[in-house]
């Protein structure tokens, strides 16, 4: 079969006028973290706003030895800008159907794997279940197929989980402008769209196939939320996938110019790794472990002080656990990353599988303990007031 | 290593403009070449073309003039100011300052950013003198400004950097040059203003209100020069208390549990 083209836009993709991804490609491209040595990491921690090139310091190599310092600093920082607060949620997986082919997913088109969809009565009832739980704020997700899983239902799915929470975000495809418009109509508030490498090579190697093979729409997907009056945007590369420094630096990159262009849009990151998942073991990687994970969230922390991070269920509790209030600012709870699970047998496979399996009042207790607040509505939208019922 | 100062596609060695109004018309030359000074402000109402003791005609060959607009109260008068300032041939740089409080000197944003978008539009190389105020500032870039121009402390003060948290929001978010002008009272204070990142400062008063007008511009001149190599630099680390030797945040990685 011929390969497409990734820089290729498909029919019906919208095209935007932004400068953002040249920006950001031309930073990421000169980027060599070789360069960088002892006394750049110490200017960088020195300064009170750090610019791209002390970003760059402070993910590479040289800043290796002052991960104390880093993290001692970033807890200050976390601390002036989010006091003691950890924000709860959850995901509710709704639809595993998926129509790209990407070699390091789960939910890879070509995997045999159980797929399902929940009828919008069957939602109902994951949402009233988990909203029993204490949460209000809900991230619902989606597999890539605009056929199984359309804008309607999507947008069916956030009316419903209106009436029980009063913060939704959606992790789905990406959208048009007007499409995010529509879903910002339903009451959803936040997208997280996620490059996963921002290596084009690396990119067009691993997405063999699907709509997702086209690599700028998907790099525009937060502008267009933005203009599509979303509140918030959350960025994220696949660590692992390709070098993680470049692709961490340039995750950063993309924030900071998307915030500098949208100053009122909130900004947040989340930092997958690549773990085990179903059909597929883990090979060939660049290793991410631990320490240049935790580095990686630091730096996140020290350039944009203002921005939520969240830690994932893929990591480990004991790991999850040391990075809130130091750099972590928000973590799920209670996950199931099946389709549906929270109340019948999930109706489709996982995605990935989970570290850190803890209900939402085991971590509520932990977060306690740790001396911090949970924080469970942190958000009115402006939009489907129906959310003000639940407060 | 060429360290220019570009505003509005015009490049200049020095980043010390010299405000004119406070000293005698017959120090200017000597002000300027103790300070090195490439551009200096003129205020269109004192223009007397042809008259006695006109300012412009006290100006060396060779510099490029910074008509402003002061006397202004509302957009409109500093548009009609500024296209005075082009009728008399100063060129197309235009220091917009609009003020309509005559107590304390404030600018006033909001007159400030319409003259300025109706001037960026006729072609003039519009450089803003505002209060700190990043929101504006945004807005004064979208309105075709050619550099920003906060005040360090209220005009003639000589206070220093008051405003410095509001300016260093400035330099790190917009990427026009960033101007001190107003309340730089000593050479210090401009040294510290471009240490943090200023692309220039602005002074008048401080030099005006010298006993020795002629030495002060000198002391400007290399303050301002130490400050911008300072910046260019990188200031060194501030130890602000003893080095602690264990590892409590980062002691958790490689804990097998």
């Amino acid at each position: 079969m011929m390969k497409t083209n990734p820089m290729t836009y498909l029919a019906n993709m919208e095209q935007i006028e932004s400068d953002v991804f040249e920006k950001v490609l031309s930073r990421v491209s000169s980027y060599d973290y070789t360069q960088y040595k002892d006394c750049d990491v110490k200017c960088a921690l020195l300064k009170d706003t750090l610019n791209p090139d002390d970003f760059a310091a402070l993910l590479s190599p040289a800043a290796k030895p002052y991960l104390e310092e880093m993290a001692q600093k970033s807890k200050a920082l976390t601390h002036k800008h989010f006091g003691n607060s950890i924000q709860l949620f959850t995901p509710l997986y709704i639809s595993n159907y998926c129509e790209n082919n990407c070699i390091y997913c789960g939910f890879n088109c070509k995997n045999k794997i159980k797929r399902g969809k929940l009828s919008l009565e069957e939602i109902n009832t994951e949402l009233k279940t988990i909203s029993e739980t204490g949460l209000k704020e809900i991230l619902i997700l989606t597999g890539e197929s605009r056929q199984k899983s359309d804008i309607q239902y999507i947008g069916e799915a956030i009316k419903l989980a209106k009436t029980y929470f009063s913060t939704i975000g959606i992790e789905i495809y990406p959208l048009n402008s007007e499409e995010y418009s529509y879903l910002n109509n339903c009451g959803a508030d936040f997208v997280s769209v996620y490059q996963e490498t921002y290596n084009l090579v690396k990119y067009e190697s691993v997405h063999l196939s699907g709509p997702k093979r086209v690599f700028p729409y998907r790099f525009h997907a937060q502008e267009r939320a933005l203009m599509g009056h979303m509140y918030g945007v959350s960025f994220g590369a696949l660590l692992g996938l390709d070098d993680f420094r470049k692709d961490a630096f340039a995750t950063g990159m993309h924030a900071y110019f998307v915030q500098r262009k949208y100053p009122s849009a909130e900004i947040s990151f989340s930092l997958p790794r690549i773990r085990p998942y179903i059909n597929h073991e883990e090979k060939e990687i660049n290793d991410v472990d631990e320490g240049a994970l935790f580095q990686v969230m630091l730096a996140y922390r020290l350039f944009m002080p203002y921005a939520s991070i969240t830690i994932s269920t893929r990591e480990k509790a004991h790991f999850r656990d040391h990075t809130l209030g130091v750099c972590a600012t928000k973590m799920s709870a209670g996950v199931v990353v099946g389709v549906g699970g929270h109340v019948a047998e999930i109706k489709g496979d996982e995605q990935f599988e989970i570290s850190d399996p803890r209900s939402v009042a085991e971590i509520h207790s932990m977060i306690l303990q740790k001396g911090l607040q949970p924080v469970y509505t942190n958000h009115i939208t402006s939009k489907g007031l129906v959310g003000w019922g639940v407060w | 290593m060429r360290d220019r100062l570009i505003i509005g596609g015009h490049d200049f060695g020095s980043r010390f403009i010299l405000g004119s109004g406070k000293f005698s018309l017959d120090m200017t030359e000597t002000v300027i070449q103790n300070g090195g000074v490439e551009m200096a402000t003129i205020a269109v109402r004192r223009a007397n073309k042809n008259g006695e003791e006109n300012i412009i005609d006290y100006m060396p060959k060779g510099i490029t003039l910074l008509p402003n607009t002061s006397g202004a109260r509302s957009a409109e008068e500093a548009v009609r100011i500024a296209r005075l300032a082009r009728e008399l041939g100063c060129g197309n740089f235009i220091k917009v300052e609009v003020i309509r409080d005559s107590k304390y000197l404030m600018p006033d944003n909001y007159e400030t950013l319409r003259a300025t978008e109706i001037l960026a539009k006729e072609g003039f190389i519009v450089m803003p003198y505002m209060h700190p105020d990043l929101n504006v500032a945004r807005d004064l870039v979208s309105s075709g400004a050619a550099a920003v121009m906060p005040l360090g402390a209220p005009i003639g003060s000589n206070k220093g950097l008051l405003t410095k948290a509001f300016i260093e929001m400035l330099i790190d978010e917009i990427e026009l040059p960033i101007i001190v002008d107003a309340g730089i009272g000593k050479p210090s204070q401009a040294c510290e203003a471009m240490e943090i990142g200023c692309a220039a400062v602005m002074a008048n008063t401080a030099i005006a209100t010298a006993r020795n007008v002629a030495l002060m511009a000198t002391a400007f001149k290399l303050a301002i020069e130490s400050g911008r190599a300072a910046y260019l630099a990188g200031l060194g680390r501030v130890l602000d208390r003893c080095g602690e030797a264990s590892s409590p945040l980062t002691g958790f990685l490689g804990e097998n549990l």
